[in-house]
């Protein structure tokens, strides 16, 4: 079932209009302090990202490799909460209406409460929300929850799923849905995984819905790859390293942006990658 | 006498239990459940892990009446459940050989495992050198310091142990690693869990891995006794031993079933393992149970003196029993289970695991005031691996 009307849905409406695929950026919310996060967004956006995933940290990030895990350290340290990103989303709302995913595990959300959850995400101006280990036999009151307040439920699919588990990501799936490219925690990888292609070809058997890859994506030359075969490309790893190697330093906004330009160069070239 | 027929198809124990993994892992749990469930009814498979058991492993294990002991409190009688007698020093061997029968059927040959106090390492390291696979162990730093011997020992048989540096550097963390590790290489990887954790279907397979405990024991007890216990008292890190101990008795309601944590050295979060008096239902390592977190839903810091009960959550099926008043759960202190040790190695010439000598310490403080009553407790584990602590904590002892 595609929704209409949502930020994300009209983003990749409007990119598939345009021809061009959507670039979208993780970034740890509170890393590397929860004051940081909305101005990191809004400099997400002017390098040229389409959604921003804001990760809300976990203590115990199974699905993740070192990066995010630091990255996931040092948010927490610094303090950051449920409440404080809201007050980030509320903060990247007063300026800009780039499309915005929670990303996160489920304890934290299940800690604070579904219902309430999916009510206070909305107001604030979160659009959607990804939980990594949140699978759809479990997922049936979080995703009620969640549409009942107009929010996507995106949902992973992987290169180990049976054509039975597509079938049920695609049905619980709204927004888009994410394809894990490769088996393994996020992070960056010399080469591109050669199972993200057929995986969007037999996830494209299952649904309407836009596609985006994600996992070791980490190079305009990858992006440019992965943006051949899907709709949105999401890089992660890349960025948070980023922003761990200028974290303390005044031009930590200005590299990041640059940094995201430099990613999504490939995407503004006319044509490129538009199928 | 009947046990409830728990777990569900999706692997839930009332509301706890179930799969709470990312999607990758799925397909992988979903073979595993598969390939579980023809053994289970395989006569080959189920012969052959007798047979095991049996000449390999050193079952039936004793169950003992420490008289010494009883006669010293003048309360209940004790008999220890022998679990320490077993080949590695501890009842995790059960359901190391369950296991590796069935990485072997899977044609998985590479084997992976996380371990606390290294029981469960050491005894995964064994069956992958008695089968010939290749055997990795997640350890944390913080669990590879203090259990220093068993690292050796997993080495020594032919194992990796990798130490994890992550979080508060304990088991916890050594899952997420071992997880990280099975997300990456499914293919040719079985991940052998160590206790009656994790997603569906670890927590009913370790658990019937286990349940030869509690068989034994109840089969003993008519026989040895002439009646069931009043009382089985077993420790409860993840759950593995309490389970396997605990689960052939839930249909004999006279019989109380007692799971002891890890009380630590307080009462503040971060201070003591005991999630049953100090925490509340989440989701960590794939399993919804009880969990020790903050208001905010991140997993909280634990402290036991003992690796192996060093852990934020606990078994689901545990919280099921909790939840449905079958089984009680309680905890005794650092300093209770080190007491415990010593008075069990002065009495009755066994020293038990520290983990087991929580279980020890619960039978000791309650047995003055029920006369009459026979309890089981499940020593499951020896203590050689502990010698280190136990001379931290004695220096009276070690002039």
């Amino acid at each position: 079932m595609v929704q209409t009307g949502t930020r994300i849905s009209n983003l990749f409406a409007s990119r598939k209009a345009e021809g061009r695929k959507a670039f979208i950026a993780y970034l740890t919310g509170g890393d590397p302090s929860p004051e940081l996060t909305a101005s990191l967004a809004l400099a997400l956006e002017r390098g040229g990202a389409d959604l921003i995933e804001l990760g809300l940290p976990f203590s115990d990030p199974i699905a993740d490799g070192p990066v995010i895990q630091r990255a996931s350290e040092r948010a927490l340290r610094a303090g950051m909460t449920l409440p404080r990103l809201l007050e980030a989303v509320r903060e990247i709302r007063r300026t800009s209406q780039i499309p915005l995913l929670l990303f996160s595990y489920l304890n934290p959300l299940l800690r604070y409460g579904f219902e309430r959850l999916a009510r206070d995400a909305a107001e604030a101006g979160i659009d959607g929300v990804l939980l990594t280990d949140l699978c759809i036999e479990e997922a049936s009151e979080p995703v009620h929850q969640l549409r009942a307040h107009g929010l996507d439920t995106v949902f992973l699919a992987a290169p180990t799923s049976t054509a039975r588990r597509l079938k049920l990501v695609a049905e619980h799936s709204s927004g888009f849905v994410y394809l894990v490219s490769r088996t393994g925690v996020t992070g960056e990888q010399a080469s591109l995984s050669s199972a993200a292609a057929p995986l969007t070809w037999r996830m494209r058997e299952f649904t309407d819905l836009p596609l985006a890859v994600g996992f070791g994506v980490s190079t305009p030359q990858q992006v440019a790859e992965v943006a051949e075969t899907a709709d949105g490309v999401v890089v992660g790893s890349a960025i948070v390293k980023c922003i761990e190697k200028h974290s303390g330093e005044p031009t930590l906004t200005s590299e990041v942006e640059s940094f995201t330009r430099h990613l999504t160069e490939p995407l503004r070239r006319s044509g490129a990658g538009a199928r | 006498m009947n046990s409830p027929m728990l777990p569900d198809a999706l692997g839930h124990f009332g509301p706890y239990g179930g799969r709470y993994v990312p999607e990758v892992l799925m397909s992988p749990l979903e073979e595993l459940e598969q390939a579980y469930e023809a053994a289970r009814q395989d006569p080959d498979f189920q012969l052959e892990l007798k047979s095991l058991l049996r000449h390999y492993a050193g079952r039936p294990t004793p169950l003992y009446f420490a008289k010494r002991l009883t006669e010293s409190i003048r309360g209940a009688q004790i008999w220890l459940k022998r679990e320490d007698l077993l080949h590695t020093g501890a009842h995790k061997i059960n359901n190391c050989l369950g296991q590796i029968l069935l990485a072997r059927r899977m044609g998985k040959m590479r084997i992976i495992a996380e371990t606390g106090a290294g029981q469960h390492g050491v005894a995964t390291a064994t069956v992958c050198a008695l089968f010939g696979m290749e055997c990795m162990v997640y350890m944390g730093e913080e669990d590879m310091r203090r259990q220093r011997l068993n690292v050796f020992r997993m080495r020594l048989l032919g194992a990796e142990v990798v130490g994890v540096s992550g979080g508060s550097r304990t088991l916890k963390d050594a899952i997420s690693e071992a997880m990280r590790d099975w997300v990456t290489n499914i293919e040719t990887t079985h991940y052998l869990l160590g206790s009656a954790l994790g997603a569906h279907p670890y927590p009913m397979m370790v658990r019937d891995f286990h349940r030869v405990i509690g068989e034994e024991t109840r089969a003993q007890a008519l026989e040895q006794i002439g009646r069931l216990p009043d009382a089985v008292i077993a420790c409860v890190g993840g759950g593995s031993n309490a389970i396997g101990i605990f689960y052939p008795f839930v249909g004999d309601t006279q019989v109380r079933l007692i799971g002891v944590e890890a009380g630590g050295r307080g009462s503040r979060l971060g201070e003591h393992a005991a999630r049953f008096s100090g925490g509340s239902p989440g989701v960590l390592h794939g399993t919804f149970s009880y969990l020790l977190q903050d208001e905010h839903g991140q997993v909280g810091l634990t402290h036991s003196v003992s690796a192996g009960l060093d852990y934020a959550s606990v078994g689901p099926e545990h919280a099921w029993l909790h939840d449905q008043k079958r089984t009680e759960y309680l905890a005794a202190s650092d300093q209770e289970a080190l007491d415990a040790a010593k008075t069990l190695a002065r009495m009755e010439g066994i020293l038990p695991a520290l983990e087991s000598s929580h279980a020890v310490a619960e039978a000791i403080r309650r047995a003055p005031s029920e006369p009459g009553s026979v309890y089981v407790v499940n020593v499951s584990g020896r203590g050689d691996k502990d010698i280190d602590i136990y001379r931290e904590n004695m220096p009276e002892l070690d002039r």
